[in-house]
């Protein structure tokens, strides 16, 4: 028998159905996995009782028929996720032990679904970066590592380390700025952000809520629109969650690209951009014209004031999302001698560098005074690069562009100075701005041999469309993903 | 000007603005499912969101949204039909979300009027500026514990809607009419219980002074004012305070003031609590709120008709003013009379003896009228037996009391006491003749020319038929007998 951990999703349902293997073996063979690589630190607590349990429960279940979507799955999910009874830390020191009571809308219909949960993964602290080095727990390491420790991305690190290095079969990440995309792109997988109101975000511990989306981390593009489909749905429990009907993504795959408009936005080709990634860039316009789509430029104006609008946007709803952590109902309490000594310990010592930095440059640019010239002209601006992507999408079916100006890069690089670390949104962040869905799919390699990502980007609710393009570029890059 | 308060400069106006939070009786939060029911065991009603656990979400609750519209419609006021939900940021055990969600500069509801009615018997419109809906925060108890603070969430998340009025009152009298009228309007609606004691009312008083025709002055803002007797009072204490500080040299300061109802006095807080940059932004969580016109069409279908418009039916049905405006004061006392109404035509009649029997009754055990065991068909019942000369106006008091006490119908009292009017000559006529005969002294003197003597007959007789005798009757056979 081959080893379990090859199996992509679709393959392993197969295999589960045709009694190759069961639920229990399977999670057994992700459980030896991810003992063997525990020096990746991809996950911050892994579940190996509750994982066998909810197999056995699966191998019950599929005997009797009633098998679900994805009966025996085994996944590994972010820990912005709060999950009933499994430790849940948002990678943060002021969340301590804290266990939720409940299970958030998207994990419990992976749940229902039949997957089975083998840990809750490493992340930058409540999402907060792009190299997962922001996390209490010590930073997640790229399985593509050769000497030099390099950084998976961030800040779903945790769950790109574990699906790349088959410590998972897939996961979940939360994307606020690229979080799902770029880690995606950096370990050469796929990964999904999809339209803002798609996945419930009930129960995801809040970053930064007009811009945070579930989504799915998988090793193809078919494995992640299996993920989506059971992820995705209305939830009445949050009122941006959007009460529209959820197509058939996998069997949506089927449909070719031919005909379709895929736009390049001019505006993408940044200042310093390394040739390597314009090549790619090229390449998959090639692709997809070879494929039968007609590739045209489109222009998104304001792309340039896209970082900006983000980095204020993102701080002011963080900055308010994170008041509720001050160590009076549940997490970590530093008590003090009165109560604001005790806010101040609680929360100087519970949160680390960036969220400091981010509450504080949220704080400030919600404050009287400042609140007109940053956070509502900011708001402005948002609505123009919304209005591009709507004049852009008169032109085009869907918009190609690179997920990121470069490949891995080693951990602890890029820590100078936050704004270097930002830069690394540059491609994702618009679509967030916009709560448009993207996917980055890994598309080839660099010179130094690390994985690329291209990034498709769809209309509003057309995902089904996007991961055809997506799907398109896979087959043609014929990327495959080494074993570790 | 009896508004005005003499300096020993000269006159000083007083500008009464108000904030009053208004409590919705809905059964769950503004935006969690938990009860919104007052009285609970500390921290029983605390659902998730209320308790500001990591990823909960809020989720509106429409009949808190309808309670809004209905409220504004009753207040005149335009209804906004995009409003926007806000957070209002600052750290607070007592607040687990760590900001409030409020409205802040586009409410539900925006500007109107109400006009109130003064105790000399004018009127005077006060503007609305907006009201909005907003959560309240949960309870901080300070004594449980010598050193610690205990929290208390079952009010945490509850539907407030704060309503704004514009600087328009020029005296206590003014914004104490204001708070009651306000206050009868939402009862009314059944939008707010108005309890201030359960502080489903609260009010916060906006208070400056300036010479007439000046410019305003700067303002206080007191709060804590938790009854309609402390308004009059802390307005009083504050306007006199800031004219002896601006007569003594000094100024007035902008800041946030508390009312002690002990001391009688209000008192600074500036400090920490009042250092708050709330950092007002847009909820990204939810959604703005649209309204439609169908919607905001029901409600104002399905409106109460409102004190102000039945005062004025009242009036038309030949009532004075006074006191049409005291059986309006309260829904369930107008509810009543129109009760009575219903069984007994007579409007003046059926008002004077809910007002005078009735509410002297209630008043004496300190009731209310939802409390009266009588009901207001009896009371109508009672009214017809005394409009039909069944009995006489003497003994229906009687009777009413009769009824108070025990609840009974007044037929049945008036049947089983035996207190039917007797209106039949030949049993009156003798009566009038066995009294003619007690007095012959003061029939002669009556006949002299001491006409007055006439009333001590009539009381006789009434006292001989143990009040039973018709006045007519009684009054046509001595007039008959002693010519």
């Amino acid at each position: 028998m081959t080893d379990l951990t090859d199996l992509t999703i679709a393959g392993a349902l197969e295999g589960l159905e045709r009694g190759d293997f069961t639920a229990v073996e399977l999670a057994r063979a992700y459980l030896d996995a991810m003992a063997a690589r525990r020096d990746l630190n991809a996950y911050i607590t892994e579940v190996p009782d509750v994982a066998l349990e909810q197999a056995a429960a699966s191998d019950t279940r599929r005997k009797k028929g009633t098998a679900g979507p994805l009966e025996g799955i085994p996944l590994a999910v972010k820990d912005m996720f709060c999950t009933r009874g499994l430790r849940t830390t948002a990678a943060s020191r002021i969340l301590g032990d804290f266990t939720p009571p409940y299970e958030s809308t998207v994990t419990q219909k992976l749940l229902d679904a039949g997957a089975v949960f083998l840990g809750k993964t490493n992340q930058d602290e409540f999402a907060m970066g792009s190299s997962n080095t922001t996390s209490a727990f010590g930073p997640a390491v790229n399985p593509w590592s050769r000497e030099t420790p390099l950084t998976p991305g961030g800040s779903s690190g945790g769950s790109a380390a574990a699906v790349a290095a088959r410590l998972a079969l897939g996961a979940t990440g939360t994307d606020t700025g690229g979080s799902i995309r770029q880690p995606a792109a950096f370990t050469g997988i796929v990964g999904v952000k999809p339209t803002y109101g798609r996945c419930s975000r009930w129960g995801i511990v809040a970053f930064a809520s007009s811009l945070d989306q579930a989504g799915p981390f998988a090793r193809t593009v078919e494995d992640a629109a299996l993920l989506l489909q059971v992820m995705s749905g209305h939830d009445p429990k949050d009122s941006t969650s959007a009460d529209r009907p959820v197509p058939d993504f996998p069997a949506d795959l089927r449909e070719c690209v031919k005909g379709l408009r895929v736009g390049v936005p001019r505006q993408y080709r940044v200042d310093g951009m390394p040739a390597e990634i314009d090549a790619l860039w090229e390449r998959g316009a090639q692709w997809l014209r070879d494929a039968g789509a007609h590739v045209v430029e489109v222009s998104l104006p304001h792309t340039h004031y896209a970082l900006p609008v983000y980095y204020i946007i993102n701080p002011a709803e963080a900055s308010s999302n994170l008041a509720r952590y001050d160590g009076m109902r549940y997490g970590a309490r530093v008590e003090g001698a009165d109560l604001l000594e005790t806010y101040c310990r609680t929360r100087g010592q519970g949160f680390g560098a960036e969220v400091k930095r981010r509450i504080l440059v949220g704080t400030y640019v919600l404050s009287s005074g400042y609140y007109d010239a940053y956070y509502a002209k900011a708001q402005k601006v948002r609505r123009l690069i919304l209005n591009d992507f709507a004049k852009a999408f008169e032109a085009c079916d869907v918009l190609l562009t690179p997920t990121t100006p470069g490949p891995a890069f080693a951990i602890g690089e890029k820590e100078d100075d936050p704004v270097t670390m930002y830069l690394n949104d540059v491609f994702t962040v618009t679509a967030n701005l916009a709560g448009l869905p993207g996917v980055s799919v890994p598309a080839g390699l660099s010179a130094g041999g690390l994985p690329l990502g291209l990034q498709v980007i769809g209309r509003a609710w057309d995902e089904a469309t996007m991961l055809r393009v997506a799907r398109a570029l896979e087959t043609a890059a014929g990327f495959t993903l080494p074993r570790f | 000007m009896e508004n005005q308060i003499k300096g020993q400069s000269g006159p000083w106006e007083t500008v009464i603005g108000m904030e009053v939070h208004a409590q919705v009786p809905s059964a769950a939060k503004l935006f969690s499912g938990a009860s919104a029911a007052f009285g609970a065991e500390p921290n029983a009603h605390v659902s998730y969101i209320d308790a500001g656990m990591p990823g909960m979400l809020p989720v509106l609750n429409q009949a808190c949204v309808d309670a809004a519209i209905k409220t504004g419609l009753g207040l005149n006021a335009a209804i906004n039909r995009r409003s926007v939900f806000a957070r209002k940021n600052y750290f607070y055990p007592d607040l687990p979300q760590g900001y409030q969600i409020s409205q802040f500069d586009q409410p539900i509801v925006g500007k109107g009027a109400v006009t109130i009615d003064l105790p000399d018997g004018t009127t005077r419109r006060i503007g609305i500026t907006r009201l909005h809906l907003e959560q309240d925060a949960g309870k901080s108890l300070h004594d449980q514990h010598p050193t610690k603070s205990y929290v208390d969430l079952n009010r945490c998340g509850v539907a407030l809607m704060e309503i704004v009025s514009e600087p328009d009152m020029r005296s206590a009298e003014e914004a104490v009419a204001y708070l009651a009228k306000l206050r009868m309007i939402v009862r009314y609606l059944g939008t707010c219980d108005g309890n201030m004691e359960e502080g489903s009312m609260r009010a916060d008083v906006n208070i400056s002074v300036r010479r007439p025709g000046d410019p305003l002055g700067t303002r206080a803002e007191v709060k804590n004012v938790n009854s309609v007797k402390a308004v009059g009072q802390a307005i009083a204490y504050e306007a006199r305070r800031q004219v002896e500080a601006i007569e003594a040299g000094g100024q007035v300061v902008q800041e946030t003031r508390l009312w002690d109802p002990n001391k009688g006095v209000t008192r600074s807080m500036r400090g920490k609590e009042e250092a708050h940059d709330y950092r007002y932004f847009p909820d990204p969580d939810l959604l703005p709120l649209e309204l439609t016109e169908a919607r905001i069409e029901a409600i104002r279908a399905g409106l109460p008709e409102l004190p102000d418009a039945k005062k004025v039916r009242f009036m038309g049905m030949g009532l004075s003013a006074y006191d049409a405006g005291v059986l309006v004061a309260e829904a369930e006392r107008a509810a009543y009379f129109e009760a009575v109404l219903v069984g007994h035509g007579d409007a003046k009649l059926a008002a004077n003896w809910v007002l005078n029997e009735l509410l002297g009754f209630l008043n004496k055990d300190g009731k209310d009228i939802a409390q009266s065991p009588v009901e207001p068909g009896d009371l109508a019942s009672l009214l017809g037996l005394m409009a039909d000369g069944t009995i006489s106006g003497k003994i229906a008091k009687d009777v009413f009391e009769e009824m108070y006490k025990t609840g009974a119908a007044p037929g049945d009292i008036v049947e089983a006491k035996g207190l039917k009017q007797v209106a039949d000559a030949g049993a009156i006529g003798a009566l009038v003749d066995g009294v003619l005969a007690a007095h012959t002294d003061k029939v002669a003197e009556y006949k002299a020319g001491k006409d007055r003597l006439f009333g001590f007959f009539v009381g006789q007789v009434m006292k001989a038929s143990g009040g039973k005798a018709a006045p007519g009757a009684v009054n046509a056979l001595l007039r008959e007998r002693l010519r």
